[in-house]
């Protein structure tokens, strides 16, 4: 699929000007955002292949994109969970949660999303550290994926814990047993792996006495805050990637601002990966609860128009 | 007076109709008021207008004489040498301190309508399909420009035309920077901005949206691709108060405001997906042109509107006829007045501003007199804040290109034709400036894409 439509679409943009292909990547403008692969992962998680050559060429992992899926739409934040900068591809994996979500659903191979832009915010601060762990939580799973697997093949030894509500929930257990040297996986109401929350699981390896260099982790608020409680003053580099709500995503609004250290950082272009020691976790949940009565309104026009 | 004829007013909505929703406010002249106005220019005049009023040096009698003959093409043909973008200029300058303001009848309290003869002769031409002459001698040569804002606007579209081949890239999924995110509707119609796009890509201009240099593309990886780079990202980087409580949910800095309603249509919403809370009661912080279209724009959405502002009325800093709207429309003002303190009774959204009380001090480096604290702070209760107090230059791209040099401003530094300190790379706006306007941001496009003319010519 993906060859085909590279070879059928793959010229460069830039061919019949003066300038070749910036970094000499096949450049098809006109075919970003082309949907080239979609898949259900579990219910009301899928998983989305994307053309984005420009932004393939240039991800790292702990990056994110932007998307927008009509005109109309929200400009929404997604974590790149692979790209291969030769094909020119991106995947990002959501879950359904809002508008947005569920008009992405509704669009299908073949498809092209109305906007893309990235790769945005740094890279996230890998490099050899010796014994690291990394949690993820929900779809925070796919999004530590690509830092789990950079940090194993800077040749880190690599403990992973992986959490969901049931198992039927739990995302790419598979992809970071390959990325891992060791895995737990934890469901809050135990039908998989150890019953009780990802911070509970590595309060446990703490107590076993098991020591971390460095640690990251990625997933709603709470689950962050509770794994950076639990390693305060245990593991001296802890890193969490925030997800605050944005709207430009190159930091000239403000809207996913957040203090560090008494500080006001944005975390789109100064994160979205902070010393989590650092971050003011209460502000961060205050924020994102800011259009819970908007949203609302905006998923019951589209329930409403469905129904029509 | 009577010698020198009446000034033409241009027709502006009633306040109680044009607060119900985001059309323009003031409509454009027609032709035969542009003539009755254009003629009332006086013969040999030394034109102060266009040599100290007017940044880029419109030339203002030419144009004038033009259009008091009807030859309202030429006139255009005239503007676009200097203003590439008329009907653009013509709505957004501070006329009254520039061209306006320099006016020879200017002390007889009637000074030539040129803002509003620019928009005319500039929208007269977006509706007839005039466009502009591009050279037909082809350099063989590229140029990146980086921000479409008007400096990107003006760099392009004087190299395009000059023979250049030029690629715009911008961030956004729509080109325009503050014209487009920031200037409301009912100020600047978005149509008004496309259809100058429109006439760029007529001409060759290609245009990438969705690129963000830094990080899609480097600077260095440009300037392998094109013989010259221009940045004209702007200073979009929003400052805040460091008051405690500034980020409570409701409390929005004015470019997440505007950007919400201009660039994401939140105005529209559900139509549009991007919500935006819409408070009862408004606080704007701040009083320059930003704050300005703020609060008219809360106030469109229904809400009952203020303004704290921490100096007096005679220090604010936005176009005296916005400020006048601003009033019409029922906009209230709280001068003296500096917030010290958010508060938020049900400590997620906010509640009410612990302000503090103002009192004109000893006059600063700017002249105007320095606010100074009385010490009196009263509580005032509101349910949606929104700061207009400025902007740092968009660090982005300075961050990611070693080598560039900035001042501790965080401005790129250039030399006097705009060459910033690595070769080949040139940068003009609000990111050299700071936060400035609309003309002096394509002032400074004209005098980079003449150096990079004779730059380029030369290698
Ligand atoms: C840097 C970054 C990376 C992200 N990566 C991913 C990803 O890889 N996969 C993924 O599924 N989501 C990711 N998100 C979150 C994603 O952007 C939101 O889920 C999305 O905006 C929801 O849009 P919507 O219109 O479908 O839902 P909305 O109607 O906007 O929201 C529905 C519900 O989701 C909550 N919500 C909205 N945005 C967020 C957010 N940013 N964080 C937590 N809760 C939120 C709302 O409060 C609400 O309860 C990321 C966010 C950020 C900031
Ligand atoms: C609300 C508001 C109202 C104003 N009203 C007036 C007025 O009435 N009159 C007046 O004269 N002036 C006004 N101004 C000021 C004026 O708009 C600015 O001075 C002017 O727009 C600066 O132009 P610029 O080209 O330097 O930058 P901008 O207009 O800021 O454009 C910069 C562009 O660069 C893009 N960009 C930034 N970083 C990157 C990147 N890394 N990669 C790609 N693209 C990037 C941005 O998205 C943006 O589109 C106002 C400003 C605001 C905010
Ligand atoms: S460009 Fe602006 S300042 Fe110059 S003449 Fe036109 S309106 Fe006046
Ligand atoms: S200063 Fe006034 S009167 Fe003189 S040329 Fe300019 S517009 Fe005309
Ligand atoms: S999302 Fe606009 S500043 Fe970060």
């Amino acid at each position: 699929m993906i060859e085909d439509f590279l070879k059928m679409h793959g010229k460069c943009y830039y061919s019949t000007t003066a300038n070749p292909c910036i970094g000499g990547t096949v450049l098809d403008i006109a075919r970003e955002g082309t949907i080239l692969e979609k898949e259900e992962l579990t219910t009301n998680i899928y998983e989305m292949k994307l053309y984005a050559p420009k932004i393939a060429r240039a991800a790292h992992a702990g990056q994110f994109m932007l998307l927008m899926v009509d005109e109309k739409g929200e400009r929404v934040p997604m974590t790149m969970v692979d790209w291969d900068s030769t094909q020119g591809w991106i995947d990002i994996v959501y879950q359904e949660v809002g508008t947005t979500t569920i008009k992405l659903t509704g669009h299908g191979v073949g498809d092209r999303l109305f906007y893309v832009a990235g790769p945005l915010g740094k890279p996230s601060r890998v490099g050899k550290f010796g014994r690291v762990v990394v949690i993820g939580g929900g779809v925070g799973v796919p999004a530590v994926y690509p830092i789990a697997r950079t940090l194993k093949l800077q040749g880190n030894y690599v403990v992973s814990i992986i959490g969901a509500k049931t198992s039927n929930a739990l995302v790419y257990e598979e992809k970071m047993k390959e990325v891992s040297d060791e895995l737990i996986v934890t469901t809050d109401d135990g039908s998989r792996g150890l019953k009780g929350f990802t911070s509970d699981a590595l309060r446990g390896l703490l107590l076993n006495g098991q020591e971390f260099n460095a640690m990251w982790s990625v997933g709603p608020t709470l689950m962050m805050k509770a794994c950076s409680d639990v390693a305060a003053g245990k593991i001296p580099n802890s890193f969490a990637s925030l997800n605050s709500l944005m709207v430009c995503g190159v930091g000239m609004c403000g809207a996913c601002r957040v203090t560090v250290k008494d500080k006001i950082l944005l975390t789109c272009v100064d994160g979205p990966e902070f010393i989590s020691y650092d971050v003011n976790w209460k502000e961060l949940a205050i924020r994102l609860k800011s259009y819970m009565r908007e949203e609302t309104v905006s998923l019951e026009m589209l329930r409403g128009a469905d129904k029509l | 007076m009577s010698k020198v004829g009446k000034r033409i007013q241009a027709r502006t909505r009633p306040a109680c109709e044009r607060v119900k929703d985001f059309n323009e406010v003031e409509l454009v002249i027609n032709e035969e008021e542009a003539i009755r106005e254009a003629a009332r220019d006086i013969k040999y005049c030394v034109a102060p207008c266009m040599n100290r009023g007017c940044p880029v040096n419109v030339e203002i009698p030419t144009m004038l004489k033009l259009v008091s003959q009807g030859k309202i093409k030429e006139a255009y043909e005239s503007l676009i040498t200097r203003t590439p973008v008329p009907s653009i200029t013509g709505r957004v300058c501070q006329q009254e301190v520039q061209c306006e303001g320099s006016c020879v009848l200017d002390r007889l309290g009637e000074p030539i309508a040129i803002g509003a003869i620019e928009k005319f002769v500039g929208d007269w031409a977006l509706e007839n399909g005039i466009e502009v002459a591009v050279s037909s001698q082809k350099k063989g040569k590229s140029v990146a420009v980086v921000g479409s804002g008007p400096a990107g606007i003006v760099v392009a579209s004087e190299l395009q035309r000059a023979g250049y081949d030029v690629t715009v890239f911008e961030a956004f999924h729509e080109p325009g920077g503050v014209l487009t995110y920031g200037i409301p509707e009912f100020r600047l119609p978005k149509r008004i901005v496309r259809r100058e796009f429109e006439k760029l890509k007529n001409i060759g201009v290609k245009l990438e949206l969705g690129a963000v240099i830094g990080t899609t593309y480097t600077v260095d990886e440009l300037l392998k691709n094109f013989n010259a780079v221009f940045l004209g990202v702007g200073a979009g980087r929003p400052m805040f108060l460091n008051a405690p409580g500034e980020n409570y949910a409701n409390i929005y800095t004015a470019n997440e405001f505007l950007t919400r309603v201009n660039l994401m249509k939140s105005y529209k919403f559900p139509e549009y997906d991007t919500p935006l809370h819409i408070g009862r009661k408004v606080a704007v912080i701040g009083a320059g042109n930003t704050a300005m279209d703020a609060a008219r724009s809360a106030l469109r959405l229904g809400a009952e509107t203020y303004i704290i502002y921490r100096r007096g009325r005679a220090e604010m800093t936005g176009r005296a006829v916005e400020v006048h709207h601003a009033e019409e429309e029922g906009v209230k003002f709280m001068f003296y007045s500096s917030p010290s303190e958010f508060l938020a009774a049900d400590g997620i959204n906010v509640s009410g501003i612990k302000i503090m009380k103002m009192k004109p001090g000893e006059p600063d480096r700017t002249g105007r007199p320095r606010p100074v604290p009385t010490g009196e702070i009263v509580n005032f209760d509101v349910d949606m804040v929104i700061t207009a107090i400025g902007f740092y230059p968009n660090p982005l791209i300075p961050g990611m290109t070693p080598g560039l040099k900035t001042d501790d401003h965080g401005r790129v530094v250039v030399d006097l034709e705009g060459r910033t300190s690595i070769s080949g790379v040139y940068a003009g706006g609000d990111i050299v400036t700071g936060e400035s306007t609309v003309i002096e941001a394509m002032g400074w496009g004209r005098r980079v894409a003449k150096t990079i003319n004779r730059d380029l010519s030369r290698t």
